[in-house]
């Protein structure tokens, strides 16, 4: 009760008193937490380095200007295959993603009790470990090169689009699904002409959008051997050749721009 | 159009209706999948090999080490908490005036070309890239890996917020500026009401994300849990590997457990 | 033709729906089933055609008793029944064209609906019954983009697209205007004549009823408490089944009854839908 009476006046606070404390507790617990954290974090922090940086910073740009622009040859076949990682990588996610987001949606799902779990754990999983761990992990599993590229795009674009795609499901308009149902449709004639046309635009549009992400997350999967345009980054990194290093870098940001632009452009058209 | 020819066939009309256009892309399509599995020269004698040794590495979830080397994961475990903390407030702090000044309505032409510039470039840097660079400035360990979570942390941070104050009712604000309101008054009481329970969940899901990309800077050597997970893979270490993946996955469940809650008791 | 006895349905939450509704219907009768929100009315038709599942009672129609059909026998009879929806209940993402068509869903193998390759007895009558609504300008518009007046009559070509036995209407003027609404129930009264079909129309506007109905039920509380000529409902019978007060007037408790029923009814919906 936000108004309160004091000597015959009413007396009017946002909030009461009670509110307001615990608020003000909460920001309090949150500036310790922060302090902490950063006690903890810099405890073995050089702070030397940290106050050479403008030095070190300035002699890097002196080493990365001005850019080694013929190394860009060598660039344009990485480039391809970072693309292509990215494509075929999104392609192989929504094809293993669809099925999963099915049984995952409270709506959809053959059994709530025992796949649906299942279902929502391989999205999480998914979801929770970078592409670039995948990456790591399937380098050791099949060998560096692309195809572990593309596995580790699609591990990580299924938890992406599995989620979104289980959100909309779930989000269909029922009256639609039961009218189709009440003429004898079966079950996969209620999927194809009830919740399909339904999700279709938002499947669309996910799909794509993931695809731009893919796309800036593919060109650093060569740092750990997945192939691409990474590959190339690793090798200059390790060579200290920070000239190169700039080139890749502009590449990289064109190709960011470029893919953001078209997923824009494309997802304007389908909405 | 009256039924003097009933039409008796039909076909669904197509989504491009142009047929020079559609069938074009198809084309495309079908010639750019062929480019590119062509290119993909995968060594299967190798990919079966591996696949013959995939259950030392998939075995390793199912037997993680946590004891090993617990030294080494509770370090890294330490180290992307309190980077995670640290990045996620400074980054939303740093956030906020660099998101008020990209939204047109309320400022400034060369101040929202500026914040919009700065937004741009933290968006378009992959994290790991930017962690390159701060750990070539600034050395190895946590603080690089801090200072790339904050910049990354502003791209997110600023570019939805200033979305948000952009799509705001315009006659809240207006109501506010019509009483005299100077600027500041119509930001605290026309717009902050407006933007802020959601901004506090977007920063709740900003720190879901700074987990998770805690977990990988360290590959570069921005320190955190990456960088014992990366030497773990790098000894064939599996046990411990496992044990670190288990263990993201139980903080990122956690932490999004978490969140959820407290963003609905915000809100 | 149709035959309900005792039909009972208790929802999960322990509400009684229904509580023994019998009655029959013939051939070629329209009966309109009246009702204040929250009687029964949608829950009594979606039992017949089992979108809902009724917990007691028997439904038997053409000598097959509904209640114990389930899988593939129950597709058979639920593609005899055509529906008709208050929200129109349109796909709205397709087109005029394949609202119609997808009446014939329980008839068609499942790759002649994927691939859209219908029977061209069926493409043959859906052109006829789009003439017949007079929509055959509209074959290939989205759904989304017709008028309310305009649905309805996709829906309503739909339902006979499925050369029903029985046509199942749930309140199919809710969400017209007057003039859109009497249309609509003149022609659901003229191809329910036309072809002898016995129609359960609920409707919640008592005049509309009165003047395209052949006869009358009323429901309160899951109970029939009227079943009789539109001309024998007075207004002393129209307080039974609406309640001792003015029953021209709308009651706060009804709304919020209705949106309790509604949400029962979408959880059923969803559950099924597998």
């Amino acid at each position: 009760m936000p108004v309160t009476r004091l000597d015959h006046r009413n007396l009017w606070q946002r909030r009461t008193p009670l509110t307001q404390w615990a608020i003000w507790l909460g920001w309090l617990a949150l500036a310790v937490l922060f302090v902490f954290s950063w006690q903890v974090m810099n405890k073995n922090t050089i702070w030397l380095f940290v106050e050479d940086a403008p030095r070190q910073a300035a002699d890097l740009l002196s080493r990365a200007w001005p850019p080694r622009w013929s190394y860009l040859d060598k660039l344009w076949g990485p480039l391809w295959d970072t693309i292509n990682i990215a494509t075929l990588g999104t392609v192989l996610g929504i094809v293993l993603a669809t099925p999963i987001a099915f049984l995952a949606a409270r709506n959809t799902t053959p059994s709530a009790a025992l796949l649906r779990p299942v279902a929502l754990l391989i999205i999480v999983s998914s979801r929770s470990i970078n592409s670039l761990i995948w990456a790591l992990l399937l380098v050791a599993i099949i060998g560096p090169g692309l195809l572990a590229g593309i596995i580790a795009i699609a591990l990580r674009s299924i938890g992406f689009i599995g989620k979104l795609l289980y959100e909309a499901i779930e989000e269909i308009d029922g009256t639609q699904v039961e009218a189709v149902r009440s003429t004898g449709a079966s079950s996969w004639q209620v999927m194809d002409y009830a919740v399909w046309p339904q999700i279709a635009p938002a499947f669309a549009g996910i799909s794509v959008f993931r695809w731009d992400i893919n796309i800036r997350e593919s060109t650093i999967l060569g740092l750990v051997g997945a192939g691409g345009i990474g590959l190339q980054l690793q090798s200059s990194l390790s060579r200290l050749a920070w000239a190169e290093v700039t080139v890749i870098f502009i590449v990289i940001l064109a190709t960011v721009v470029l893919s953001e632009w078209v997923s824009a452009r494309v997802r304007a058209a389908i909405i | 159009m009256t039924s003097a020819a009933t039409p008796t066939r039909w076909t669904r009309p197509p989504l491009i209706r142009n047929a020079w256009l559609r069938w074009g892309l198809y084309l495309g399509l079908l010639i750019y999948l062929i480019a590119a599995a062509s290119t993909l020269d995968v060594n299967w004698q190798r990919v079966l090999d591996g696949l013959g040794n995939s259950w030392r590495v998939i075995g390793g979830f199912f037997t993680p080490d946590f004891t090993t080397r617990s030294r080494d994961i509770w370090q890294g475990m330490v180290e992307s908490l309190t980077m995670t903390v640290t990045s996620t407030v400074a980054g939303c702090l740093v956030s906020i005036p660099i998101g008020l000044g990209a939204a047109r309505n309320i400022a400034p032409l060369p101040v929202y070309a500026v914040c919009r510039s700065i937004i741009a470039i933290s968006r378009a840097f992959q994290e790991i890239i930017v962690a390159i660079l701060f750990v070539a400035m600034f050395g190895f360990g946590p603080f690089a890996g801090f200072l790339t979570l904050s910049f990354a942390t502003i791209g997110f941070m600023a570019k939805l917020l200033a979305e948000d104050i952009e799509d705001i009712d315009e006659a809240q604000a207006e109501a506010i500026r019509a009483t005299g309101a100077s600027w500041w008054q119509v930001i605290n009481y026309g717009i902050q009401p407006q933007v802020m329970p959601r901004l506090i969940g977007l920063s709740l899901y900003r720190l879901d994300i700074n987990f998770r990309e805690s977990a990988v800077i360290g590959i570069v050597g921005a320190g955190g849990i990456g960088a014992t997970l990366n030497t773990a893979m790098q000894r064939y270490d599996y046990d411990t590997a496992g044990a670190i993946l288990i263990m993201i996955i139980a903080v990122v469940l956690a932490a999004e457990y978490i969140s959820s809650h407290l963003r609905k008791w915000v809100q | 033709m149709l035959r309900v006895s005792s039909l009972s349905k208790r929802y999960k939450t322990g509400d009684e729906a229904l509580r023994g509704v019998s009655f029959d219907l013939p051939a070629g009768q329209v009966v309109a089933l009246i009702g204040p929100s929250g009687s029964g009315k949608s829950t009594l038709i979606r039992c017949i055609n089992r979108l809902v599942k009724p917990t007691g009672g028997s439904i038997e129609f053409n000598g097959t008793d509904l209640t114990r059909l389930g899988g593939r026998g129950l597709r058979r009879a639920r593609r005899h029944m055509g529906m008709i929806f208050q929200e129109y209940a349109l796909v709205e993402r397709l087109t005029v064209m394949e609202n119609v068509l997808s009446g014939r869903l329980g008839y068609v193998p499942f790759w002649r609906s994927f691939l859209r390759r219908f029977p061209r007895a069926d493409l043959d009558k859906a052109f006829a019954l789009l003439e017949r609504v007079g929509l055959s300008d509209q074959v290939d518009k989205r759904a989304s983009a017709l008028s309310g007046g305009q649905r309805q009559r996709v829906g309503i070509a739909r339902a006979l697209e499925q050369d029903p036995e029985l046509l199942l209407v749930d309140e199919p003027t809710a969400s017209l205007d007057p003039k859109t609404a009497r249309q609509i129930m003149r022609l659901i009264r003229e191809v329910c004549r036309e072809r002898g079909l016995p129609a359960i129309v609920t409707l919640h506007d008592v005049p509309l009823a009165k003047t395209f109905a052949d006869r009358i039920i009323g429901l309160r509380a899951g109970e029939i408490v009227f079943d009789g000529e539109p001309g024998a409902l007075d207004t002393a019978m129209l307080s039974e089944i609406y309640g001792e007060e003015d029953w021209t007037q709308i009651h706060a408790d009804d709304e919020a009854e209705a949106a309790h029923d509604d949400a029962q009814l979408r959880e059923e919906r969803m559950a099924g839908l597998t």
